[in-house]
């Protein structure tokens, strides 16, 4: 391998959000003159703030901006950046653009062209991984189809396995077989119903894992053959193959497996000569075993639990193999020390089915940092959360002596995280990290599945506890406007007044003779037991409480004249958007009648369609939209008239 | 700005002694409120609720911002005076905030007698729409009324200050600017259909309102015609087919939230450019007071006492204070409004008189709202003082007090007797808002005075025909003119009356003028004009 040793004095970092100013944050320590693009969206972002200059790229929408390869490229080099980070997503893995930028004479931060086309197709990395050895899930993927041969490679393979029709797909043509006498039976019951559904009765067989976890590690690898493992991490608890809380070392791995698997990552990534770093996933199964599943070719979100166990800054290890230097330690000089969690907090909403969330972040107070607590994000108080990119707002990485510190300081750290405006997924974090599974450890990928009815319980606040708060806030907020004089009544006893609320969709009452004190985001209340804390945000007539149970959200019931207009002799009923978002179809027209539940128009945001339903028999009136344009949350749509009975 | 300290001792057997007896007639007076505020008692007002309606305390503070304060004026007014108990004299009235702008509420309690007008209740609703007039609030009637009182017509009807007056005000006022909101949540019949059609503009909810000149009872017996009361004035004629009303409204809620949006709908109008400083509590707890100042008239105290419990951190620039020292002048602040104090320490005497004139003159120079703490027997009398001319200088501050045109404020702190009334901003001499503490007593002299003059007429009159006056007779003759003062100036009699605003708990005070302060800052700053200083 040719060795090209380069300065590299100026970086441009093709990403957006918490991971442009991630690596801005390390380029600028290293002296590196810090070039950022962004999109109309971001003209305002943080990570364009932070670098040291910032080139427009387009629209808003990530085709016309983050992913315009030619565009961000005629930027490198007019801006003259020496190399690109590409971050996570967009280009990261982008081989035509990796290819763009070497013919340019600009380096990319990332592997070589042939190591990301090859681990690029899932099926074709399995087959360079099996060549070189590397374990893969057991099974038969072969041609000849005879029933006789595939029991005979099933018993060989072991029980329990799992049948899969070739074409299948969502559940559809599979088969769980526990045991070597049901084999037969199930293939037949596999094979016709792939070839009702998909027209095609070819099978093939693999190993179930039972609870699987899912470990990935570290590597990284030089221009000068040197390649090193910097330990694993478990990523187990995932939604719909989200991750959403992270954590290295992976618990409960003895020596032995670890450097095992942490061996097998280092060839894998050497069997297609990479270099810089890179993750290697594999499945782990409840015997030890462990299968290749696949290798990314980027620096991943969850790098900073490596970074906090191992000390090193792995933005700064890319920049430094990039400029053609060798890496700046050996596998046995690294050094591991404590545990560390990764909470990614998301702009979503739990109870909404995890529909991502859009807005204003009107609020944002965050725990301290320090050498223990580190936060990631591209976020201040006061931005949008537009619908064009992922929804994540910031990861919270903590770090403890031990599994059992760490999770308890993760737990505290997301207590202390708040942020209103949006809805977030916060609350359902810190359940997560306080099931008792997840303490133990007793991690496998549908531990979230497995848990879904507790995790997305409502939090349990004490009612009494959350309106004594909303009072004291309301009361003190009227006590600036009128002082002693508050609600003064002559010669009568002087009670505070009372607020109609809502709480959980509940009517309620709140009256303000609490004692306490209030400071501008935090609260201190005098109840009963004792002194209770948490922090608070009253936007407009929404007042939220961030207290030891989570969020709790109480809105002001005040009425409004327009209540009442909606009891006058109209009969018109305003369908209106749920999220910001782009109208991508609209499936009715003027005069259609349609009946509750029909499907009206349908809402792409944040990569998801929306679809809009009729919420009772009607006539369709005027549409206020054409496919193609952007609605913004709960602007009307569209006419929908209450048949005359 | 210097800083009053008190000597007062709170742990001292004669403070509490005084406390004491001040709290139990502020606990009387609360009790005498706590059963007013059952308006025409519960049956009435269970009956009021079943029809849907809100009781109209209830209107007033659905009506007002949340948190907002409620400065109710006349709340005695009526009480024992008529043969029938007529609480608040039906009509409960008062400044709060809508929508943050001061405005002066008129509401019917048709609980009380169908919400007729007595003659005290047309003088209590007259009073309030001076109260607006004065300090250009805007005015919003809560209207639920059965019109005059008819068995008392001779008394309400026919006079100046009579019902006719309502309109007049309703008209001179809109001509002013100042709106007029009328909102009809019960009857309006006869000449109180003119409430709402002579508003600004007129809200009417339905299924509850009527308007209407002749109800339908009159309607039959007039030309035999046969109509319901909703059809011949209810919300869908009125705001449908005859314009009478601008606003339909589903409910008295609903109603009210259209008012706040009318309110809403005004324009603010600049008001006083008096700058407010930020508030700064009484170094000493407003409480004090009932220790200080004890319900025993005769006891004097040091009004300068009363002065740190009530102004902003106890501060207070005495004017001229070694000389004509009856008379405490200063300037302070209440709740950030800066304010000049005039306080009577004693009787009134010349140089106390030209003091006050002069305190009077440079508050009206520089716009500054004048609190006078009431506290008078009245003017030095004999013959070395009326020498001196004391009739003249007492003449130059009644001069004073009448002619100034900046906000004036008067507490009756203890007794309010003779010309002394005048000179301290009574009644008579237009203050923005007058109030009493329930140890006060109001009366052209003092009862023990009032008798002695009246005895010695007699036993002049009986010595001139050569007759002789026993004790015995003058005894029975004192004794029912000390209970004819004791009772008609005690400050129930008086407020009963509307002389005042009303009676305020001592502690109230300070918050109670600071209400008052920023109520009386809507009206611009006058130019203030004096006449002709008797020198």
């Amino acid at each position: 391998m040719e060795t090209v040793n380069t300065m590299l004095k100026s970086v441009l970092i093709a990403n957006r959000g918490e991971i442009a100013c991630r690596v801005i944050r390390t380029a600028k320590a290293m002296g590196m003159r810090t070039i950022a693009v962004y999109s109309d969206a971001d003209a305002n972002s943080l990570h364009v703030k932070e670098a040291d200059e910032a080139w427009h790229i387009g629209p808003s929408a990530a085709t016309q901006s983050y992913l315009n390869a030619d565009k961000i490229l005629a930027i490198a080099i007019k801006s003259k950046a020496d190399c690109i980070h590409p971050g996570y997503g967009f280009l990261s893995e982008n081989a035509d653009f990796v290819a763009a930028c070497q013919a340019k004479n600009i380096v990319f931060i990332g592997p070589d062209v042939p190591a990301i086309q090859q681990m690029g197709s899932k099926s074709a990395a399995k087959v360079i991984m099996s060549a070189a050895g590397i374990p893969l899930v057991p099974g038969y993927h072969g041609d000849i189809q005879n029933d006789a041969l595939l029991q005979t490679e099933a018993n060989h393979m072991g029980y329990p396995l799992l049948i899969k029709a070739v074409a299948g797909g969502g559940g559809k043509g599979m088969r769980v077989v526990e045991k070597a006498e049901d084999f037969l039976t199930h293939l037949a019951g596999a094979r016709r119903e792939g070839l009702a559904s998909f027209g095609n009765s070819d099978v093939l067989i693999e190993k179930y894992l039972i609870a699987p976890r899912h470990v990935e590690v570290q590597v990284f690898c030089d221009r000068h053959g040197n390649g090193i493992y910097l330990g694993d991490r478990d990523c187990s608890a995932q939604r719909r193959h989200q991750k959403v809380i992270e954590e290295a070392p992976a618990p409960g791995l003895s020596n032995e497996l670890r450097q095992k698997m942490g061996n097998t990552a280092v060839e894998a990534a050497q069997a297609i000569k990479y270099v810089g770093a890179g993750t290697v996933e594999f499945l782990l199964d409840n015997s030890g075993g462990y299968y290749f599943m696949e290798m990314n070719t980027r620096l991943q979100v969850e790098h900073p639990v490596t970074e906090m166990i191992s000390g090193i800054d792995l933005v700064c290890w890319q920049l430094t193999v990039a400029a053609g230097e060798p890496l700046p330690l050996t596998q046995n000089q690294l050094f591991f020390q404590g545990h560390s969690f990764e909470a990614r907090i998301y702009a979503e909403d739990p109870s909404q089915d995890f529909q991502p969330s859009t807005g204003q972040i009107t609020h944002l107070r965050t725990p301290k940092t320090d050498s223990t607590i580190r936060i990631d994000t591209g976020v201040c108080q006061g931005d949008e959360i537009s619908p064009f990119y992922d929804p994540m707002i910031a990861k919270l990485i903590v770090w403890g002596e031990s599994r059992k510190i760490a999770l308890a300081k993760l737990d505290q750290a997301l207590q202390d995280y708040h942020l209103d405006g949006i809805h977030t997924n916060i609350d359902f974090l810190r359940r997560l990290a306080t099931l008792p599974d997840f303490s133990t450890a007793n991690l496998h990928t549908g531990i979230i599945e497995q848990h879904q009815d507790l995790l997305l319980s409502p939090s349990l606040h004490n009612q009494q506890l959350v309106l004594a708060m909303a009072g004291l806030v309301l009361g003190t907020q009227a006590l600036k406007t009128y002082g002693d004089c508050t609600g003064l009544r002559l010669n009568m006893p002087s009670s505070g007044f009372s607020l109609d609320a809502l709480y959980l969709d509940s009517p309620c009452v709140i009256t303000t003779n609490t004692s306490g004190t209030l400071n501008s985001d935090s609260l201190v209340l005098d109840y009963k037991d004792g002194k209770h804390k948490a922090g608070f945000n009253l936007t407009g007539d929404k007042l939220s409480l961030f207290t030891a149970h989570g969020k709790a959200v109480v809105i002001l019931k005040a009425a409004k004249i327009d209540d009442f207009l909606a009891h006058n002799d109209h009969n018109t009923g305003h369908i209106k958007a749920p999220m910001n978002g782009n109208l991508i179809a609209c499936l009715v027209t003027s005069g259609l009648h349609v009946l509750a539940g029909d499907a009206l128009m349908v809402v792409e945001a944040m990569k998801m369609e929306h679809t809009i339903v009729a919420p009772k028999d009607g006539v369709i009136g005027e549409i206020y939209f054409k496919v193609g344009e952007l609605v913004d949350a709960d602007s009307q749509l569209l006419e929908l008239i209450e048949k005359e009975i | 700005m210097a800083t009053l300290s008190s000597s007062i001792n709170p742990q001292s057997d004669e403070f509490k002694a005084k406390a004491a007896a001040m709290q139990l007639l502020v606990d009387d007076l609360q009790q005498q409120v706590a059963k007013l505020t059952l308006g025409g008692g519960e049956a009435y007002q269970a009956k009021h609720l079943s029809r849907g309606k809100m009781l109209p305390r209830d209107r007033i503070d659905a009506l007002l911002d949340q948190g907002s304060p409620f400065l109710e004026i006349g709340q005695l007014a009526a009480h024992h005076v008529y043969d029938v108990a007529v609480p608040s004299a039906g009509i409960i009235c008062g400044v709060g905030l809508v929508n943050s702008r001061y405005c002066m509420i008129i509401a019917n309690d048709a609980t009380v007698k169908g919400g007729t007008y007595f003659p005290l209740t047309v003088k209590k609703h007259l009073r309030a729409q001076d109260i607006a007039l004065q300090n250009n609030l805007p005015c919003i009637y809560l209207v639920d009324s059965g019109g005059a009182n008819l068995p008392q017509q001779d008394e309400v009807f026919p006079d100046k200050l009579h019902f006719g007056r309502i309109f007049y005000n309703q008209a001179t006022m809109s001509a002013q600017g100042i709106p007029q909101i009328a909102v009809v949540m019960g009857s309006c019949t006869a000449g109180g259909a003119y409430v709402p059609a002579m508003a600004d503009e007129s809200i009417i909810v339905k299924q509850q309102g009527t308007i209407f000149l002749a109800g339908p009872p009159l309607v039959k017996a007039a030309t035999g015609e046969e109509v319901s009361a909703e059809e011949l004035g209810g919300a869908d004629t009125h705001c449908r087919i005859s314009g009478v009303a601008d606003h339909y409204a589903q409910s008295d809620e609903h109603a009210l939230l259209i008012a706040r949006q009318c309110i809403a709908n005004c324009p603010k109008t600049a008001g006083h450019p008096l700058l407010r400083k930020p508030s700064a509590e009484p170094r000493y707890p407003s409480e004090q007071i009932y220790g200080v100042v004890g319900t025993d008239l005769r006891k004097p105290f040091d009004v300068r006492d009363v002065i740190a419990r009530v102004v902003d951190d106890s501060g207070f620039d005495e004017f001229k204070a070694l000389y004509g020292t009856t008379l405490v002048c200063g300037f302070a602040h209440i709740d950030g409004y800066p304010v000049g104090i005039v306080a009577n320490n004693g009787v009134l005497f010349s140089e106390s008189a030209q003091k006050g004139a002069h305190f009077i003159e440079l508050c009206c120079q520089r716009q500054i709202p004048l609190v006078f703490l009431q506290n008078i027997t009245g003017f030095m009398v004999g013959k070395k003082y009326e020498a001196q001319g004391i009739a003249k200088h007492g003449a130059k501050m009644v001069m004073a007090v009448a002619c100034a045109k900046v906000p004036k404020f008067t507490v009756i702190i203890g007794g309010s007797y003779g010309a002394g009334n005048y000179g301290m901003c009574g009644r008579a001499f237009e203050p923005n808002f007058m109030w009493m503490w329930p140890n006060s007593r109001i009366s052209v002299m003092g009862g023990e005075q009032a008798a002695g003059v009246l005895t010695q007429v007699k036993r002049d009159q009986l010595a001139a025909q050569g007759e002789s006056f026993s004790d015995t007779q003058e005894q029975a003759m004192r004794e029912p003119v000390l209970q004819q003062y004791e009772h008609q100036g005690h400050p129930y009699y008086a407020s009963a009356r509307l002389w005042d605003d009303g009676i305020i708990d001592p502690k109230d005070t300070r918050c109670v003028l600071s209400i008052a302060l920023a109520t009386a800052l809507n009206k611009p700053a006058q130019e203030t004009r004096f006449g002709v200083f008797r020198m």
